[in-house]
């Protein structure tokens, strides 16, 4: 796995970029992956974030969109507003998670 | 503010792959249970990726968007060699009762949702629904007897209009 330097964090990331070790993660990271994709975090992003540590804590998977919307509460809608095009992978890159493997 | 070494970050370019220039346009001309479902995971899946998405319901499709029938569409072992069944087995009573029920659990067990709720989510990720004006024609239908998120009722040349461009999946 490569490693890669953001912001003084030496993590460990797929080809891809997404972390491989969530525990290297934390919320000061989570600004600088979101600088990296042209985000800003406001306190609606930091709502989406924390539900995903939590849930993959919880289920040791990344959240789908759905699950986001149906067992976090945060409309599908607002999840497009906040991470555009790509909300599934963007808010998964910014909480240090993997990419979500459920097909909905 | 990122790293002063020489090497440079490795990050996602999601902005590259697809970007929102890609088009689908889907036409759902299937009305049983599981033919509903390739259409619609496959739109909620390319707008999942920032792609425009458009589905045109036709003939028997019509049955995923007509309020009387898209909570209850219907999975048939007849003429499904798929099910690797005796065939005979699927015209017994009750039995596309049971297989439907089978189905609908083993999707439902995935946390994947409903044809009406898995239109919602489409229409909340930003894709499009048509209607075919033939098949309204045909079973007098209108709006009104439509789920509500339907945009318009119009005809295949004016969907082939919207769609210039697109890649096009016939389900």
């Amino acid at each position: 796995m490569p490693v890669t330097t953001l912001n003084g964090h030496e993590i460990h990331v797929s080809e891809e970029g997404f972390l491989t070790d969530p525990t290297e993660w934390d919320e000061g990271l989570a600004s600088t992956l979101a600088t990296q994709i042209g985000i800003t975090l406001t306190d609606e992003h930091w709502n989406v974030i924390r539900f995903l540590r939590k849930d993959f804590e919880e289920v040791g998977e990344t959240p789908t969109l759905r699950r986001v919307s149906t067992v976090g509460g945060i409309p599908i809608k607002t999840l497009f507003g906040l991470f555009p095009q790509k909300p599934a992978k963007k808010m998964a890159y910014v909480a240090g998670l993997p990419k979500p493997v459920g097909c909905v | 503010m990122t790293s002063t070494d020489a090497t440079p970050a490795i990050v996602p370019s999601f902005d590259s792959e697809v970007g929102p220039g890609r088009k689908l346009a889907i036409i759902c001309s299937k009305g049983s249970l599981d033919m509903a479902y390739p259409g619609l995971i496959l739109a909620n899946a390319a707008l999942g990726e920032g792609a425009e998405v458009h589905l045109f319901f036709t003939f028997w499709g019509f049955d995923m968007i007509n309020k009387k029938t898209m909570g209850d569409l219907k999975f048939t072992m007849l003429g499904n060699t798929a099910t690797h069944m005796p065939q005979g087995l699927g015209g017994l009573p009750g039995m596309t009762g049971m297989a439907t029920s089978k189905l609908k659990k083993s999707i439902a067990d995935l946390d994947v949702p409903e044809v009406p709720e898995f239109l919602e989510q489409i229409v909340a990720s930003g894709g499009h629904l048509w209607a075919c004006r033939m098949s309204a024609d045909m079973n007098k239908l209108t709006m009104e007897d439509l789920y509500d998120e339907v945009e318009d009722i119009i005809s295949a040349s004016d969907f082939i209009e919207k769609t210039e461009g697109a890649q096009l999946l016939f389900i």
